[in-house]
Order: C-alpha cells, then sequence, then structure tokens
C-alpha cells in the first residue's frame, strides 16, 4: 500500500550554497559503508569474495566499453588486470579459509598495495593508488549486496560529500544538490553555481528517504519532503517567474554603467572551455579568473605542456582579444589532486597548495609556465599566481617565467612574456601589497575571507563568522587603493563578486573590475546599474 | 628443465605505467610457461602475469627488462614479450 500521499510535508532547513529550485525524487548517495555479513562456513565466504570479483569485472568490461574515450578505457583495463590477478586475489583467499570475513580479506589484501602506491616518489604511481581504491570500493560494495547507484537526470541528490570530480560526471539537468559538509563556498559549491545546479548544505542527510518526492528551495535554503500539492503549484509558478527572470537577466549583455554612468568591468570565472560553449565574449569584458586546477583533476596523468596549450589557446581564442587572465595551478586546500597534493595533510587551508606545492614541483609547475608563454601569443593573456604570501615567491615565478620563455626561444619556438599578477587572498600580502612585484592584483574574497575571520568555509556553524565583515572589506580598500595609486588594475573573484547584495559596498571601496561566474554576469550588471555613487 | 633468457631495453615514454604493464601480463598469461621479470640479470624476479608485482617494479624509461621463461612454449613466449617492448607496447591497432 501507498501511503505516501497522505503524509504531511516535511521541511528541513540547510542553507543555500546555489540558488535555484528543483523537484523530484530523492536519491541518498550512500556513502561506501559496507555491512558485515557473516558466511557460515569459509567455502561460503571464498564464493561470496568470487561472486564479488566476478560482478565487479562485470561493471568495469560494460563501463570501458562505454567509455569512448583513452584515458577511461586505460584506468578501467588496468583495474580490471588487477581483478585477474592471483597475487591479489589469492591472499584474499587464504585469509578466508583461517577465518576472516570476505570483505575484511578483501581489504586486508588490497590496503598494502594502495599504502605502497600512496607512499610512491613518483606521482604517477601515487595518483594509481584512487585507482586501487576505487576497485577496493567496488568490490566491498558487491560484498554488502549493493549495487552501483546510476543516477538519473531530474533528482535531487542527497549525500553527505561530493568530490568535484563526482560532480562534474554527473547529469544535473532539472535535479539539485543536498549535502551535509560543504559551504557556501567550498569547491562543489562553486561549480554548481557556475552550472546553475540549485544546492542546499548543512542537511543531515542520514534520515532523508530514499526515493520520496522532494522538492528543494535552494534560494531559502529548503528542501520539502513530500511536498503538498499546493506546494508543487507555487513551485511550477516560481519556475516559470526564474526562467523569465533569467532571461531578462541575460539581456544585460551591453557595457556595464552605473547609474551616475561610470564604466565597471564584468568578467567571468571559468574551468574549463566546456563553460564558453554557447558564450558570446561580447556580452562580458573577458576571463577574469580561469582556475586551471581542473584540467589536472580526475585524470590518469597531469596534462603534458601541448594540452595545456591547446586549451589556453582555445580560450584566448574565443575572448578574441579581451583579457584572459589564467591562474596556475591551485591545488591543495579543498581541491586535492591524485599525485601531486599531499594526502593527510593536518590543516590543508594553511597548508602546501597554491604557488607553495607550484614552488616544490617545479617539472609541472615548468611545463604549465611553459604552455603559458606559449600561448600568450594568441591573445591578451595575463598570468596569475594564487597563494602568495611573501614578494619572494612571486619573484622566483616571474624568475621561472623568464626562463621559460628563454627556454622556448632557444627552442625556435613561438612564446612571448605576459604580464605576471598576484592573487590577493592571504591576509600578509594584502597588509604589505606595495612590497610585491605584480603587475596587476586580483583578490580572491573565499580564502581572504576565511584566514581573516580563521573561520573555515566548510564549518556550517561558522558561517554567520565567515563572512565579508568590516575587516575584510577594509583590506579589499587597502588593495584597490593601492593598486589605484600605483597604476595596477584590481580586480575581484571572489564569490563575493557574484552576490548582487554586495555589489555596492565593493563599489565603494572603489573595485572596478569583477570577475563572477556565467550566471552572475547579468544580476551583478543589474545592482551596478542601481548604484548611484557610495551613500556616505 | 632449463630456463630461457632474453633481455630488451624499454623505451616506452613514462615506462612501466599502467598501460604497458596491462599490455605485458596480459601477453604473458597467453603463455603456459612460467614468466619472470626483472631490471636486472640476477633478479630479483617477479611473477611476468601479475600486474600487481609488474607495475611494483615501477621501471623507468629507458631500463632494460630482463625476461625468464620456464616451459613448453618459453622461447615463443620470450620473443612475443620482447617484441612487444620493442615496440613500444604497440599492439597495431
Amino acid at each position: 500500500m501507498d501511503d505516501r500521499t497522505h503524509r504531511a510535508a516535511h521541511r528541513i532547513q540547510g542553507r543555500s550554497a546555489a540558488p535555484g529550485i528543483a523537484l523530484g525524487p530523492l536519491v541518498r548517495l550512500a556513502p561506501v559503508e559496507h555491512g558485515v555479513r557473516q558466511y557460515r562456513s569459509a567455502a561460503e565466504g571464498r564464493q561470496a569474495l568470487l561472486d564479488a570479483l566476478a560482478a565487479s569485472q562485470e561493471d568495469l568490461s560494460a563501463l570501458a566499453h562505454q567509455a569512448g574515450d583513452d584515458e577511461a578505457e586505460a584506468i578501467l583495463a588496468f583495474q580490471i588486470a588487477l581483478l585477474e590477478d592471483d597475487s591479489l586475489i589469492a591472499p584474499a583467499l587464504a585469509r578466508i579459509d583461517v577465518g576472516d570475513g570476505a570483505n575484511q580479506a578483501w581489504s586486508a589484501a588490497i590496503d598494502p598495495e594502495i599504502a605502497s602506491y600512496d607512499a610512491a616518489e613518483d606521482p604517477y604511481f601515487r595518483a594509481r593508488a584512487s585507482d586501487l581504491r576505487d576497485l577496493r570500493d567496488r568490490v566491498l560494495r558487491h560484498l554488502a549486496g549493493e549495487t552501483d547507484q546510476i543516477v538519473p537526470p531530474g533528482v535531487i541528490l542527497a549525500a553527505d560529500d561530493m568530490p568535484p570530480s563526482t560532480f562534474l560526471a554527473t547529469d544535473w539537468q532539472d535535479g539539485g544538490l543536498v549535502l551535509r559538509r560543504g559551504s557556501p563556498s567550498s569547491h562543489v559549491a562553486i561549480l554548481a553555481r557556475s552550472r546553475g545546479v540549485p544546492m542546499i548544505v548543512g542537511v543531515d542527510v542520514d534520515h532523508l528517504e530514499d526515493g520520496a518526492d522532494a522538492l528543494l528551495d535552494a534560494d531559502a535554503g529548503l528542501l520539502v519532503v513530500d511536498p503538498d500539492a499546493n506546494m508543487r503549484a507555487s513551485f511550477d509558478q516560481r519556475r516559470a517567474e526564474q526562467s523569465k527572470a533569467r532571461q531578462a537577466a541575460a539581456s544585460f549583455c551591453g557595457p556595464a554603467l552605473t547609474a551616475t554612468g561610470e564604466l565597471v568591468r564584468v568578467m567571468i570565472n571559468v574551468t574549463g572551455l566546456a563553460e564558453l560553449e554557447g558564450l558570446d565574449p561580447a556580452h562580458v569584458d573577458g576571463i577574469g579568473l580561469m582556475r586551471t586546477e581542473f584540467l589536472f583533476q580526475g585524470r590518469e596523468k597531469l596534462p603534458t605542456e601541448e594540452e595545456q596549450y591547446q586549451i589556453y589557446k582555445r580560450m584566448l581564442e574565443w575572448a578574441a582579444g579581451k583579457p584572459v587572465t589564467i591562474r596556475t595551478l591551485d591545488a591543495g586546500g579543498d581541491k586535492p589532486i591524485e599525485g601531486l597534493t599531499q594526502p593527510g595533510d593536518m590543516n590543508p587551508f594553511l597548508g602546501v597548495r597554491g604557488v607553495r606545492l607550484s614552488l616544490r614541483h617545479l617539472d609541472v609547475f615548468r611545463e604549465q609556465l611553459r604552455a603559458l608563454a606559449r600561448a600568450a601569443v594568441a591573445g591578451n593573456l595575463k598570468v596569475m599566481i594564487p597563494m602568495v604570501t611573501v614578494p619572494e615567491e612571486l619573484d622566483r615565478c616571474r624568475t621561472l617565467l623568464e626562463q621559460a620563455l628563454e627556454e622556448l626561444r632557444r627552442e625556435g619556438r613561438e612564446a612571448q612574456l605576459p604580464p605576471l599578477g598576484m592573487m590577493v587572498e592571504v591576509p600578509a600580502a594584502a597588509l604589505t601589497i606595495e612590497d610585491f612585484n605584480a603587475d596587476f592584483f586580483s583578490i580572491g574574497s573565499n580564502d581572504l575571507i576565511q584566514y581573516v575571520t580563521a573561520a573555515s568555509r566548510d564549518e556550517p556553524q561558522l558561517a554567520d563568522l565567515a563572512r565579508p565583515s568590516r575587516a575584510v572589506f577594509s583590506l579589499i580598500g587597502h588593495v584597490v587603493s593601492y593598486g589605484d595609486s600605483s597604476g595596477r588594475e584590481t580586480s575581484l573573484c571572489g564569490d563575493l563578486a557574484g552576490d548582487p547584495g554586495q555589489v555596492a559596498a565593493l563599489l565603494d571601496q572603489d573595485l572596478r573590475i569583477f570577475s563572477v561566474a556565467p550566471g552572475a554576469v547579468g544580476p551583478v550588471k543589474a545592482a551596478i546599474a542601481r548604484y548611484s555613487g557610495s551613500a556616505a | 628443465m632449463n630456463k630461457l633468457r632474453a633481455s630488451v631495453l624499454m623505451r616506452h615514454e613514462v615506462g612501466l605505467h599502467a598501460r604497458p604493464s596491462v599490455k605485458l601480463t596480459k601477453l604473458a598469461k597467453g603463455f603456459e610457461s612460467r614468466i619472470d621479470l626483472g631490471l636486472s640479470p640476477d633478479g630479483p624476479w617477479i611473477d611476468a602475469k601479475s600486474i600487481v608485482k609488474v607495475m611494483a617494479t615501477k621501471a623507468p624509461k629507458d631500463s632494460t627488462i630482463y625476461f625468464r621463461a620456464e616451459g613448453a612454449d618459453a622461447k615463443a613466449a620470450l620473443e612475443a614479450l620482447v617484441t612487444l617492448v620493442d615496440g613500444d607496447f604497440q599492439d597495431g591497432r
């Protein structure tokens, strides 16, 4: 009997991370937590493991079949080969024979392999640990009787947390996302905003029922389970209004002018070429931030100089002469990269990330700088260094960039020196901004806020502290004013710039270049048009 | 029974990474003989049919790979493996 129609609507309050609304069935993405089954005999346990291995192999073969790209196929072939390897399987079976449970035995056999890859010096081999983990978890899922969760479009996904790679691999058409962890400024939230996926965080997802109908009102940070007919009707109406509003915002395609006629530049933040599709460069003032870390994530090997060059060049060609600011690899923090960042960093946001990581992996950094120097020929490129704390870091980057250029010229390749600027997100840099030999500044408000307030952007309980305070605005004002007085451009590329409610406060600090998610360009331009000068 | 031996210089750009290792172990498994792989003429030897063991050698570019084989098809196995490594792990695709 279906009693769903009789249930009262159940409201759960979370916090908005990306605006929008969605209606659909809830799908719980289960964390890998495997029920331990008891087997009556070793023979039964052996059979269970062999069945799970066979089922995993079937999964992987099917995936390899539809993978369609070389890179994915190679990863899957490697996992399949592992499943066929007696030196992995035999020890697991032997453990079952002496009394281990099947899942315990499988973990015991594969975990030391994972650990040895984790400890490898070569980043390529370190990155293989993730393949083995993936395989371990797949077999464990089969042992626990779980099957692969296939997520159809149009559902509201609920999970504890979600790595950016999973987010990118999911079809979000008409869907939404509900997370327990993360925050409005976590990386997944940035992606959700940029792709128009409604998302809220801070929801106890354990008590959500898989398959229940739900309405996600991410504007209000609200999830309604089993919404009633009235709520559904108002949802339909709001969706119609939103699509109208979106169209209206999109029509703000001219230059951004304040009410008093002052010109403000509005650029976009992107993570790759895919977001530029269907976007007319005429409607924006360039790319204010290209986050290159996404080129490095979820891959079997790091992208080569040539691959990077091709992507950077195509971005510059898209921009057709407008400035394109490409940020060098900003890995670490909440953006780990297999094989490059340090696993188990005690405090990743205060650890080896951004330029600190690049200067410790010169092989990877040099390739990126070479690709950038080559791409600089193709348009108006600017190169930005993330997480700069002291002037010497930027000086070293400049020397490396100059060396890359010299090297390329010696090889007879076309290249030129792009302007080199810095991301201002560490308070130490913001406070002593006049000490840095940068060609331009771009304020990274997400990290600046969490470092100034000493409050993690991923701690839901501290959301009231980790927000733009007077302390933050005063630092922003300081950087903009030094930039103006020394003839250096200053932009702001954090989420703060994309919040129409903060636009006036930023304009008050004399900020005149905003870089925002593509979806925020219209609303931000509208907010700029309403601005008629400082209230003071 | 006698062990047959062979060696070959691996010029593959990235060394014994996942893709070449998968090809090598797959090929080795096609033979009945026991086939060992080592990075020096005196071993240590590992089972060339095990992807876990082959990857664990982490052999870089320009390593010389040593094989020894024992069994009915040992000669054919060594020839095939040497051809694979020497041909830069191309599989004719």
